[in-house]
C-alpha cells in the first residue's frame, strides 16, 4: 500500500529524515513512534505529499506520489493534529466542501428516498450526526477530531495517515477515537499513525516503527507494549 | 476540466459562506473605505477648492487599501486550523486554490466598490457613474486581486504577514494604479479614447500577467 524508500529530508542544514524506508502492506495498522523532534511528522507529511523529500521514492497504492501527487492524494485520507476544518462552518458544510474538492459525487443526495446521504453516513460513523448543522467552533476537541476523521474518510481512501491524533483529547474522547480507528482498520483500511504516547494509542496496532534521530531505530510486530518501545527508544 | 471548475466553485462558495457567518472582511473593508472617503474629503479640501481632479486617484487608493484588507483576511482564514493543508491535500491541481481564492477576492472587493463608487460620485463627482468607469473598476479589481492573491500566499508563510503583504504588493501594483487612474480620468473627462486607450491595455495586461503567473506559480509557492 505504501512504499517509502530512502527518504531524506533536511530543513536548512538540519537533517530531519536520514534514509528512512517504510513499507506498509494493505490492512496494516502501523504506529510510528518516537520522542518529539525525531521526524515523525515530517515523515508523515512526506507520505501525505505535503512536502517533497530531497532524496527517495514514494509509492502510494501503486502510484508514484512524487511525480503523480494528485493521483496519490486521491488515495489518502489525512488527519493532522491541526483539525483542517473551518470553525465558522457547520460540520455538514465542511464535509460538503471537502466532498466537492475530492470529487465525491452526489454528496447531498441519498441513493434512495429515506436513506442517508454519503455525508449523513460519514457523520453517523463518527457519531456526529446529531451535530451536523452546528458550527464547528461549538464543538469540543474530541468532536472536532472525529469530524477531521470524517473529512479524511469521506472519499473512501484506502490509506489513512494520522499525525498525533490523540493530541489534546481527554480519556473518554481518546477511547472513542481508538475504537473508531480500530473499526476503520478492521474494515480493511490501511492506517499509519504517528504518536509519542506509548500507552492507550497502541490499541489495535499491528506494527510499531520506532524513529530516533531521523532514522528507523527498530520495529515491533508482536507484543507491542510501552515497555518494549521505551527500551528501543532509549 | 469539469472537476476543476467544481473545485474552484467549491472554494468560492466556502469563502462566501465563511464571510456571511463572520462578516469580518466585508465590515472591515467597508468601514475603512467609508472612513477614507470622509478623511480625504476633509483633508484635501484644505488645499484645493475642488476635489474633482483628484477623484480618480482617491477612488483607486481606497480600492487598493480596502482590497488589501480583504486579501489579508482571505489568506488568514486558511491559516486557522491549518486549513491550507486541507486544501493542499485534495487531489486538485494547485492552481484551483489560486483561482478560487482570487475570484473570491474579486467578489469581495467589487462588493466594496458598489458602495465606494456611488458614495464618491454623490460627494465629489457624479461623472464617476458611467459604464467606462465601472468597466475599469471591474478589470482593475480583477488584476489587483490576482496579484494580491499571489503575493498574499508568499506573505502568509511569514510571521509579519500583515506588514509584508502591502510591502510586497504595493510596488507591484503601481503600474496598475497609474493606468487605472488615467483610464478612469479619461472616461470621466470624456477625453478621446485614442489618448488613453493604450492605458486600458495596461490594465488588461496586468490582469492577464498576474492571473497567468498565479496559475503557473502557485504550486511552486505552496510547495513545502
Amino acid at each position: 500500500m505504501l512504499d517509502a524508500l530512502n527518504i531524506t529530508k533536511s530543513y536548512g542544514m538540519r537533517p530531519v529524515l536520514r534514509d528512512v524506508s517504510l513499507r506498509v502492506t494493505k490492512g496494516e495498522f502501523v504506529a510510528i513512534l518516537g520522542p518529539n523532534g525525531t521526524g515523525k511528522t515530517t515523515l508523515l507529511r512526506v507520505c501525505a505529499t505535503l512536502i517533497k523529500p530531497e532524496k527517495g521514492q514514494l509509492v502510494v497504492d501503486g502510484v508514484n506520489a512524487l511525480t503523480e501527487a494528485n493521483r496519490a492524494r486521491a488515495k489518502l485520507g489525512v488527519v493532522s493534529h491541526h483539525t483542517l476544518v473551518y470553525p465558522d462552518l457547520t460540520a455538514e458544510e465542511n464535509l460538503q466542501f471537502y466532498a466537492r474538492m475530492y470529487g465525491v459525487s452526489d454528496v447531498c443526495n441519498a441513493s434512495s428516498p429515506g436513506s442517508d446521504t454519503p455525508i449523513d453516513m460519514v457523520l453517523r460513523r463518527v457519531d456526529l450526526q446529531h451535530r451536523a448543522r452546528d458550527p464547528v467552533r461549538t464543538f469540543s476537541r474530541g468532536m472536532v477530531q472525529r469530524l477531521s476523521i470524517a473529512r479524511a474518510i469521506l472519499h473512501n481512501p484506502p490509506l489513512l495517515l494520522l499525525d498525533e491524533p490523540y493530541t489534546g483529547l481527554d480519556q473518554k474522547s481518546a477511547h472513542a477515537l481508538s475504537s473508531l480507528l480500530n473499526e476503520l482498520a478492521l474494515a480493511g483500511r490501511t492506517v499509519i499513525m504517528t504518536t509519542h504516547e506509548y500507552g492507550r494509542s497502541l490499541d489495535g496496532v499491528t506494527r510499531a516503527v520506532i524513529l530516533k534521530g531521523g532514522k528507523v531505530a527498530g520495529e515491533l510486530c508482536q507484543d507491542i507494549s510501552a515497555e518494549r518501545i521505551e527500551k528501543l527508544v532509549g | 476540466m469539469r472537476l476543476y471548475f467544481q473545485q474552484v466553485r467549491a472554494i468560492i462558495i466556502k469563502d462566501i459562506l465563511v464571510e456571511l457567518r463572520t462578516r469580518e472582511a466585508s465590515t472591515a473593508m467597508l468601514v475603512f473605505a467609508v472612513m477614507s472617503i470622509i478623511l480625504f474629503n476633509f483633508a484635501l479640501r484644505l488645499r484645493v477648492d475642488s476635489l474633482k481632479p483628484l477623484v480618480p486617484g482617491i477612488l483607486w487608493v481606497i480600492l487598493v487599501y480596502a482590497g488589501t484588507l480583504g486579501l489579508g483576511h482571505s489568506m488568514s482564514i486558511e491559516q486557522i486550523n491549518q486549513c491550507i493543508d486541507g486544501l493542499l491535500l485534495t487531489p486538485s491541481d494547485r492552481s484551483v486554490i489560486f483561482v478560487g481564492k482570487a475570484v473570491s477576492n474579486v467578489l469581495f472587493t467589487l462588493l466594496i466598490s458598489l458602495v465606494v463608487v456611488p458614495v464618491l460620485a454623490i460627494l465629489l463627482d457624479e461623472s464617476l457613474l458611467q459604464p467606462g468607469v465601472i468597466l475599469t473598476v471591474i478589470v482593475g479589481v480583477i488584476g489587483y486581486s490576482g496579484a494580491g492573491t499571489l503575493i498574499s500566499v508568499m506573505a502568509a508563510s511569514t510571521r509579519a504577514r500583515e506588514i509584508f503583504l502591502p510591502i510586497l504588493l504595493f510596488p507591484l501594483a503601481v503600474p496598475l494604479v497609474v493606468a487605472s487612474v488615467i483610464v478612469t480620468s479619461g472616461f470621466m473627462d470624456a477625453i478621446p479614447w485614442a489618448d488613453y486607450g493604450s492605458w486600458f491595455g495596461v490594465v488588461i495586461a496586468f490582469a492577464i500577467i498576474f492571473w497567468t503567473a498565479g496559475v503557473l506559480l502557485f504550486d511552486f509557492l505552496v510547495e513545502g
